[in-house]
């Protein structure tokens, strides 16, 4: 009785054969209307001048307003907001994987041709040659990703322990309210936003006190980037250990076990996936700063191996340099550049997988 | 009690801390003072960065930069005094945040709510890692791509800006050659910031109650007068503040590459 009162009124107003569907825009529309815009906006592209980005800004909107349009008037004002923003929700979606997907193909395809064994296995250089009295130009990363992971490696060989020691201390040890955890707590925020580049020349003016001028050296750059690094440890250890359940810790006490074997056997054993995870993402973090290395360790293109003298290169300072201050030949320093990039890339790459791979098969059931 | 411990992980204290002590074990005794040691070595780090940071300044806020032996020659030649060195450098870093700021957050905003809201619930967990993934790219490497890419990009545009706009001071000629603006700049902190602020609006949209949401759709309301009537309020608090730390994360970058 009162579906067929409702069909006929439908039926009354807008005379349709589907009377549920009436009112509304078929089902496809969005589809139809993205074709029909991209369709259109070639059209009046071809006549002004064909470009891709363009065509594809001219049919985005295009898409809205026309989909504002028809659903405005086939259905109504409220249906028609809703299908717009839902548009520039994917626009603005589609427009974060543009400078993702624009970057990585950059890097890929300007960077492989600069890629080769040489480039990895040599350091840069100069070599003359007597009789020809020519001067060529090498130029090898070597240097730099012996020097990326010498100096990420001291930096997280200083920074993991304290912050996860401190992770410890805040969520383990601290009473809540207690002045030292609160403190740290706000300290640890305050240090997330140290500028990388006030990092480097806090290590810099440290070291110039302490080794005398030109106090350049990989380890100085490790002590910078620790100053970035640790903040980020503590938070997303300190995160990790507070998810451990605490019904772990209290059976754990209530068998009679110290606090040091319940901390260590029971809570960092049940939150090791995520303090690893964590732990990557950080090292992946500080392994592409520049700035705190360009200041604290210089850049240089010899090999060196040795972090506490004489100036380090790394991946990023080396793409930095090599736009900066490009040799002889401008182009093949820039080609060299993007071959950095693509090593450096592929590091950091390399750490987010694995962050990501050990949270997915190590993280204790339940937490998954 | 038991209720903080509960509502507070990691705060529940064993028999012995009653005496205030961390009991008697000696690696009991030692973890202790490493763990306390680590948040205080924090301390000290801070107070480091700080003071260095006052020591090293202080001689060249007081200088007199027109008779300074280090001040009076070089990029710093020509400058009466410290302020009118830097205040430039001030306008050009809030500049170019602010244009980071106003492409970027409005953009992270969506993103965000794509990935909360309007993504199915399979595909979000992609799309979140693939935002993440600009997270992951060094700041270096977007810098060669302001250069390579984003500046010649601009030229065209920049040159008709001036063209037709340049009655606006803003856009008033001459126009740079090299297509090295700020309107460059801008643009590529504006994707530097895009991961954080996605995450954190994220995080902060995800947050509205369910039955809220809920609520809103049974009374007939669409999707987007659901995020705007329940979701939208619920993450008022938060929402300037993602927007902000995100882009005071970047504009200590060094990246204005002339």
């Amino acid at each position: 009785m009162s579906t067929g009162t409702i069909g006929k009124r439908g039926a009354a107003r807008r005379p349709q054969a589907n009377s549920l569907t009436s009112g509304q825009l078929p089902r496809f529309f969005e589809l139809y209307a993205l074709a029909g815009s991209l369709f259109v906006a070639a059209g009046l592209l071809a006549i002004m001048g064909f470009n891709v980005v363009g065509w594809l800004v001219a049919s985005a909107i295009l898409y809205l307003v026309s989909l504002g349009a028809f659903s405005s008037i086939v259905e109504n004002r409220r249906r028609a907001t809703d299908r717009v923003v839902r548009g520039l929700v994917i626009v603005a979606f589609l427009l974060a994987v543009i400078p993702l997907v624009s970057t990585l193909w950059e890097v890929v395809s300007r960077g492989i041709p600069a890629l080769d064994w040489d480039f990895i296995s040599t350091s840069s250089g100069a070599t003359f040659d007597p009789s020809t009295l020519k001067v060529t130009v090498r130029y090898g990363a070597l240097q730099s990703i012996v020097g990326t992971l010498i100096i990420t490696g001291i930096a997280a060989v200083i920074s993991i322990p304290i912050g996860i020691l401190t992770a410890v201390y805040l969520v383990e040890y601290a009473r809540p309210g207690n002045w030292m955890a609160r403190t740290v707590t706000f300290l640890v925020d305050v240090m997330t936003g140290i500028p990388s580049i006030v990092a480097g020349l806090f290590a810099f003016s440290l070291f110039s006190i302490l080794v005398g001028p030109k106090a350049f050296s990989g380890f100085s750059a490790s002590v910078a980037l620790s100053v970035l690094m640790i903040p980020i440890v503590v938070r997303s250890s300190e995160e990790m250990l507070k998810l451990v359940p605490q019904e772990l810790r209290e059976a754990s006490y209530a068998l009679g076990v110290s606090r040091f074997s319940t901390i260590t056997k029971v809570v960092l054993r049940t939150a090791v996936a995520g303090l690893v995870t964590g732990v990557m993402l950080a090292i992946a973090r500080v392994i592409g700063e520049t700035a705190p290395i360009f200041i604290a360790a210089s850049f240089s293109n010899n090999f060196n191996a040795d972090p506490f003298h004489d100036p380090m290169n790394t991946l990023a300072v080396q793409i930095y340099a090599a736009f900066k201050f490009p040799g002889q030949d401008v182009a093949q320093s820039f080609q060299s550049a993007w071959g950095a990039a693509v090593l450096l890339v592929i590091l950091v790459v390399i750490l987010n997988l694995i962050a990501r791979l050990v949270a997915r098969f190590f993280a204790p059931r339940g937490l998954r | 009690m038991s209720n903080e411990t509960i509502s507070r992980p990691g705060t529940g204290r064993p028999a012995d801390a009653t005496t205030g002590k961390a009991g008697g074990r000696p690696a009991d005794r030692v973890f202790l003072g490493l763990s306390t040691g680590s948040a205080a070595l924090i301390m000290v780090i801070l107070a480091a960065v700080a003071l260095f940071l006052i020591i090293r300044a202080a001689p060249a806020i007081a200088a007199n930069w027109t008779t300074d032996p280090n001040l009076s020659h070089g990029t710093t030649a020509g400058h009466a005094d410290f302020w009118s060195y830097v205040l430039p450098l001030i306008w050009g870093t809030l500049w170019s945040s602010a244009i980071a700021l106003v492409i970027g957050a409005p953009i992270a905003i969506g993103i965000a709510l794509f990935i909360s809201h309007y993504a199915p619930r399979r595909l979000a967990g992609i799309l979140g890692y693939l935002v993440d993934l600009l997270a992951a790219v060094p700041s270096v490497v977007f810098g060669l791509w302001g250069i390579f890419v984003i500046r010649p990009f601009l030229l065209p545009a920049e040159q008709w800006l001036v063209q037709h706009l340049g009655w606006i001071p803003l856009f008033e000629g001459p126009q740079s050659g090299t297509g090295s603006t700020m309107l460059a700049g801008g643009i590529v902190l504006a994707v530097m910031i895009l991961p954080i602020v996605t995450s954190i609006s994220r995080e902060i949209f995800l947050q509205t109650p369910r039955l809220h949401e809920e609520a809103a759709l049974a009374l007939g309301a669409t999707r987007w007068e659901m995020i705007r009537y329940a979701v939208f309020p619920y993450a008022r608090s938060g929402w300037s503040a993602p927007s902000c730390s995100g882009s005071a994360g970047r504009s200590g970058r060094p990246w204005r590459w002339r």
